[in-house]
């Protein structure tokens, strides 16, 4: 009787948990683009030739990086509308996680530039190539090939991080499992059905990394 | 790290001649001047809405807050280190389930392990804030976060001592078992040691990751340093009428966990040079660099 009363009102929350696995998906997946770029611009940045804009691709990592990513959402939706700056609960987080993760994608394909050998920078300028060139199509593609397990487990990381979005108000996995919880009398299936989602989530992306890897990778 | 390691970086910009120089200078000028007029606009735009004004600021040196706030860190620090405190032996303890030979303590330890690290701190967090309590489990704010951080942490601390340990000579041990010592001596007297030593700099890194989490208890109102912070920003708004210190209290908590955690960042890569430096690149040396550098997601988040 109360397994199926339980079982009735979980049922007729379906469509609030598929929501919620929408909402994690959209801010980790938009959250971790932005890292991406932002991540990649900044390891430019860090090799650069110029001092102010090394200067700036190591204050960032080190500010980003040290950062607790809760205290970075509530700056974004609680903080920033003090000085006239307002972001919807979704863009807060998507933009929040994206500026943190990029520190840390900053960090990976800075050590894949430094996995290229420095031989393919000395034949590349002896051909002739400018310092952008030697970047853009010599170094970076080579460096980006070299850390894709290493963004993979941050496009993980940034799934589980995305649950921090539920603290400021978003019904994404663990936002959503919280609402339903107040409504069903057996609330133990929820928290064990969103963990397992996390999982099965970590899992695709890893098994995705690793098809990546092995169709990437450069041997050396 | 070794001697290669940046090596592409300095050669990505060779030493560069006379007109290289100037245009070098040129464009350094022209980056500074781009970022100082990024930086100016948005002072001058928090200014506007007196955000910069003196005593929003002013507040945060009157002994009264500063004693709020040193409370809220010391609170912070003692939940890092219980958590700490129970994290660690767990870890040991799935560690070692995890290299045994018996299928029956691999599994389960390899389930907890890939289990906890794949599931999200503030996940944990509610089924100790909402879930136990409907069933008359209620163990406190304090616990109600040290305990989720005591647990995850303790799954991704369990993959770094794995790896430690997978990382050793092993012939070490077979040297060890060849003298008389048993498997549990070799490990405690031997391998165990040598790996804590050698892991050292990646535990300094996951104690910022431990001291990061601990801004979770924002969430269960445990008065840790955020949500010190949080209420002196909303006590303000609510009691004097003007906007409260919100922003200014959030960049406070921000630059107290920046200037801990980066030295702590700093410290593992002193320890990590000194051990290169005493011990020679063993298995272990540049792990933490390659960890810090690129891994630490899969070790852990936040």
């Amino acid at each position: 009787m109360l397994a199926r009363a339980a079982g009735s009102s979980l049922a007729a929350h379906t469509g609030d948990f598929l929501h919620g696995i929408l909402v994690t998906l959209e801010i980790s997946s938009v959250g971790f683009l932005l890292a991406l770029i932002a991540g990649t611009l900044l390891a430019i940045f860090r090799v650069s030739p110029l001092l102010p804009l090394r200067g700036f691709g190591t204050a960032y990592v080190e500010v980003f990086r040290n950062t607790p990513l809760l205290v970075l959402l509530l700056l974004m939706f609680f903080g920033l509308p003090e000085v006239g700056v307002t972001f919807g609960l979704l863009s807060s987080a998507i933009l929040g996680l994206g500026f943190y993760e990029a520190a840390f994608v900053c960090e990976a394909v800075r050590s894949g530039i430094n996995t290229v050998p420095p031989g393919q920078v000395e034949a590349a300028r002896a051909i002739g190539l400018r310092h952008w060139q030697v970047l853009l199509e010599v170094v970076l593609p080579q460096a980006l090939r070299a850390v894709v397990q290493p963004l993979g487990n941050l496009a993980i990381a940034a799934v589980l991080n995305s649950s921090l979005a539920a603290a400021i108000g978003n019904t994404d996995i663990t936002g959503t499992a919280n609402h339903v919880f107040a409504d069903v009398v057996e609330p133990i299936p929820i928290y064990v059905g969103a963990g397992l989602t996390y999982l099965a989530l970590s899992l695709v992306i890893g098994q995705l990394t690793g098809v990546l890897e092995r169709r990437l990778v450069i041997v050396r | 790290m070794s001697s290669t390691v940046g090596s592409v970086e300095r050669a990505l910009f060779d030493t560069p001649g006379p007109r290289a120089i100037r245009r070098i200078r040129m464009a350094s000028v022209v980056a500074a001047f781009c970022l100082l007029a990024i930086l100016g606009a948005a002072l001058v735009e928090f200014g506007r809405q007196g955000q910069l004004a003196g005593d929003q600021w002013a507040l945060f040196t009157r002994p009264s807050i500063i004693r709020f706030l040193a409370k809220g860190l010391t609170s912070t620090l003692e939940a890092a280190a219980v958590a700490a405190v129970i994290a660690v032996p767990l870890a040991l303890l799935a560690a070692f389930g995890r290299l045994s030979r018996r299928r029956w303590t691999r599994l389960p330890s390899a389930g907890y392990v890939e289990f906890l690290r794949a599931v999200p701190v503030l996940l944990l967090l509610y089924v100790f804030l909402l879930l136990l309590p409907r069933y008359g489990v209620n163990v406190g704010a304090f616990w109600m976060l040290v305990l989720p951080l005591a647990l995850s942490n303790s799954a991704a601390l369990a993959e770094i001592f794995r790896a430690g340990v997978l990382s050793m000579d092993r012939g070490q041990f077979e040297a060890s078992l060849a003298i008389g010592l048993t498997e549990t001596q070799a490990m405690r007297l031997l391998i165990v040691p040598q790996v804590l030593r050698r892991l050292a700099p990646a535990l300094i890194s996951q104690a910022i990751y431990l001291l990061k989490g601990t801004t979770l208890g924002y969430v269960v109102s445990y008065t840790e340093l955020l949500h010190q912070a949080q209420t002196i920003g909303e006590y303000h708004n609510i009691f004097e009428h003007i906007n409260g210190p919100l922003i200014q209290s959030y960049i406070v908590v921000l630059v107290v966990f920046v200037a801990i955690n980066a030295s702590l960042a700093k410290m593992a890569r002193v320890v990590e040079r000194r051990q290169v430096r005493r011990y020679g690149r063993g298995p272990v040396a540049g792990f933490t660099e390659d960890f810090m550098a690129t891994d630490e997601a899969t070790l852990h988040t936040h």
